[in-house]
């Protein structure tokens, strides 16, 4: 995969959350004209992996009402983005959390494995795993 | 397993502000004794434990950030002389030689590159965007950027 979309509410608000909250690397930020702006961002370790962060503004693309209902859905939480995997899920937790990252879930041991929930600063929510799930018990 | 239940909270918080205190502090003068003090450990205790979560020693995790920052004042148009300091190197001759090893580029090399590709961009931001969005978004009407051979 090399680029996917992330439908976010503000971009400015996207931007600050992805890069200095999640890590993120900046790829392409540059106006498009007519107040829109073309934004993606990769993972740390994913260079060849960008994600735009699209923004859900009334255009050719979206209607008025399907904007209208699209923040709406985006907002309530709906929208699982996918799954972001790290070395040590409690210090990227902790480090996540001091950030002000809102969790819905903490760190939690299931069945199929360890994982925690998380939201971005629209509403979209990712699973945050280790690397390993299957022998995350104790890292430290 | 909650947050509030996993064994050794209380490591993994004082790890977490000693990576949290690189990346506030790395343009200031910072050793691993300075590190390790801010975590309340042993120094190599705190490195064996640094490393276990970041897969990094706190020295090598120093030198990323450093560098990482680089790039990024580099890609604002910094000059190469004053984005070295900036991130902490006392030295340009080693923050280049670091840089050059890391990047795989000298930094007068990595900042004029960038400011070729911002020219470029500038001039034709269609040739940088894949044409499926451009179509969806409208950007291609009224321009001449689909002819471009960026």
């Amino acid at each position: 995969m090399t680029i996917t979309n992330i439908h976010v509410i503000d971009q400015d608000s996207a931007y600050d959350f992805y890069v200095n909250k999640l890590g993120f690397k900046l790829v392409d930020d540059f106006p498009m004209g007519q107040g829109t702006r073309w934004l993606t961002v990769s993972p740390p370790e994913q260079p060849d992996l960008q994600l735009v962060l699209f923004p859900v503004t009334v255009s050719k693309m979206f209607p008025k009402e399907i904007a209208e209902n699209l923040i709406d859905l985006i907002k309530k939480g709906i929208f699982g983005c996918g799954v972001l995997t790290c070395k040590d899920i409690h210090a990227t937790y902790e480090e996540l959390k001091a950030k002000g990252v809102e969790f819905i879930k903490p760190p939690t041991k299931e069945f199929y494995g360890t994982d925690a929930l998380f939201k971005d600063d629209s509403g979209n929510y990712f699973s945050l795993q280790p690397i390993n799930n299957f022998d995350n018990e104790n890292d430290i | 397993m909650t947050t509030e239940q996993y064994p050794k909270v209380y490591l993994y918080r004082r790890i977490v502000q000693a990576k949290l205190f690189i990346d506030n502090n790395y343009a200031d003068k910072i050793d691993l004794n300075n590190i390790s003090n801010e975590a309340y450990f042993s120094k190599f205790h705190f490195i064996r434990l640094f490393k276990s979560a970041y897969g990094k020693t706190p020295h090598q995790y120093l030198k990323y950030v450093r560098i990482e920052k680089a790039k990024e004042l580099l890609k604002k148009d910094t000059p190469v002389s004053e984005a070295c300091f900036l991130v902490g190197f006392d030295s340009l001759s080693s923050f280049s030689g670091l840089f050059s090893k890391v990047v795989g580029k000298s930094p007068s090399t990595y900042l004029k590159h960038h400011q070729e590709n911002q020219k470029k961009i500038s001039l034709t931001p269609l040739a940088f965007v894949p044409g499926c969005y451009a179509y969806q978004h409208g950007w291609l009407e009224n321009s001449n950027f689909e002819e471009t051979d960026i």
